[in-house]
């Protein structure tokens, strides 16, 4: 009983100890938390250092999404390019998880450290391309999928990208 | 005083112990954030102040509606029984030398009377709900009001003892030499221990315990008639600091500042105890309480009672 009582007045003293420590409180809006720049947010679209699209539009982002909350339609430029007609995702469903950006093969689609996005209506939640694609280069700065790509289009044929060599001409013995 | 200004000065406390409970919630979530280290709220206003008028504001404009499977009659009476109660209560306290609503020479039995009535009010809204979680509530409050009102009552005759009065005011004026928290320091923990039990605040609130019996005797309660339960401990909790001033800490005696200004001091210091209190000790187990109440709080103040009445006994000589 003693023992108890001591206890729970140990306790109070504790307590009141607490009115002279800092409050443990990050006041949100005023105070923003520090977000590491690998942070998972709003889905953005980069262009490559030349200042192109960097989306191919291969569908692979929209395969491995669990969401299922990104739909984009293929369309060709004349110089060989592929290239999203239209891209859309829709974030009411997205769960930031980041599996398009693991998939995607040109560095296209990125994360970044934003989660404001609050909207009124639910439909404002669609973002479509013009929303979703930025004119810089996201998080990596020298990334140029066409120019290390083995994929012939205007201006760049087979065998001339970085680290390409010649491609073998499989009809000649010549060593 | 007049008999005008005696009705006044009534309106005037009553005005000011339903603000005092409306700003108290307020109050009481700042210092918990404090003690938790945290901040509370603290949008709304200077300091979140106008924290108060917003939940007034939510509260009153919520449905106000009956379930139809309560008895309509006593859902409704219940919980302005615990209100009109407790400030029935505030009638006898003591403000100051000349600063009291009565003076009646039964004025300790009155504030017994008053706060077990409040007791009736919980009993009834537990039962009125027609709901198990708050037929369990009301259980409770009836077994722990039954048990902690035995020694609230006798914690104080110690007191009553060195006075020879039952009036508030003689009370007070005895303890000109020295307090009665000194020779009564047993009556003044029973007493504390029962007031927080009286008044159902946490670490004795079992009638509510929302964490097993969702909200308790309330349950079923929602808007202006949930605000009148919460107004009523509340103002439970002003009435018993106000009682505990009175009784142990010498109401409004203090050298300097005017009396009025030393009661409310006191007052205010036994509120942030109180609080303190809910900041720090968990709820016991039902069994636990009750055998706390009459294992060990009863024997002590009885013990108290032997005591003081053989000094008495022997100062008389």
């Amino acid at each position: 009983m003693f023992k108890a009582l001591y206890s729970q007045i140990v306790t109070i003293w504790t307590i009141l100890q607490h009115s002279f420590t800092k409050s443990e409180t990050v006041e949100y809006p005023e105070q923003k938390p520090y977000l590491a720049p690998r942070y998972r947010g709003r889905i953005v679209l980069t262009k490559d250092p030349d200042g192109e699209e960097r989306c191919v539009a291969c569908n692979l982002c929209a395969a491995a999404c669990p969401a299922d909350c990104i739909a984009l339609q293929q369309g060709v430029k004349e110089n060989g390019r592929w290239y999203p007609e239209f891209f859309r995702i829709n974030f009411s469903r997205c769960i930031m998880c980041g599996m398009c950006e693991e998939a995607c093969p040109t560095n296209a689609i990125q994360l970044t450290p934003d989660f404001e996005m609050c909207e009124y209506k639910r439909s404002n939640m669609v973002y479509e391309k013009e929303h979703l694609q930025i004119d810089g280069t996201g998080k990596y700065h020298d990334y140029n999928f066409y120019r290390v790509a083995g994929l012939a289009i205007a201006g760049k044929d087979k065998g001339e990208a970085q680290n390409e060599d010649k491609p073998i001409d499989v009809r000649s013995l010549l060593p | 005083m007049s008999e005008l200004g005696t009705i006044g000065f009534g309106l005037f406390i009553i005005a000011a112990a339903v603000g005092g409970a409306a700003v108290l919630t307020w109050f009481e979530r700042r210092l918990l954030g404090i003690w938790q280290d945290r901040y509370g709220p603290n949008r709304l206003g200077p300091f979140g102040a106008l924290q108060v008028a917003a939940d007034m504001l939510k509260l009153l404009t919520k449905d106000d509606w009956v379930p139809p499977f309560a008895d309509r009659l006593v859902f409704i009476f219940a919980p302005t029984a615990i209100v009109v109660a407790m400030l029935l209560g505030f009638a006898v306290v003591p403000f100051g030398p000349e600063l009291y609503i009565l003076d009646i020479n039964i004025g300790l039995l009155f504030f017994l009377g008053m706060t077990s009535l409040a007791v009736y009010s919980v009993l009834l809204g537990g039962l009125a709900s027609n709901n198990k979680y708050a037929l369990l509530g009301g259980l409770r409050s009836a077994a722990q009001m039954v048990s902690y009102e035995v020694f609230m009552g006798l914690s104080l005759m110690g007191v009553i003892m060195l006075t020879g009065s039952f009036s508030l005011r003689a009370i007070v004026e005895a303890q000109a030499d020295m307090w009665y928290c000194i020779p009564q320091i047993l009556g003044l923990f029973t007493f504390l221990i029962a007031g927080i039990a009286e008044s159902h605040r946490l670490p004795f609130d079992l009638p509510e315990a929302e964490h097993e019996l969702t909200a308790g005797f309330h349950t079923e309660y929602g808007g202006m008639k949930f605000a009148m339960f919460m107004l009523g401990e509340y103002l439970g909790l002003i009435l018993i600091s106000c009682m505990i001033t009175t009784l142990f800490f010498g109401g409004w005696l203090g050298p300097v500042l005017p009396p009025v200004v030393w009661f409310c001091i006191k007052v205010f210091a036994l509120i942030c105890f109180f609080i303190l209190l809910r900041a720090a000790i968990p709820r016991p187990r039902y069994d636990q309480l009750m055998s706390l109440g009459w294992k060990y709080m009863l024997p002590l103040t009885l013990l108290n009672l032997l005591l003081t009445g053989a000094v008495a006994l022997y100062m008389e000589g």
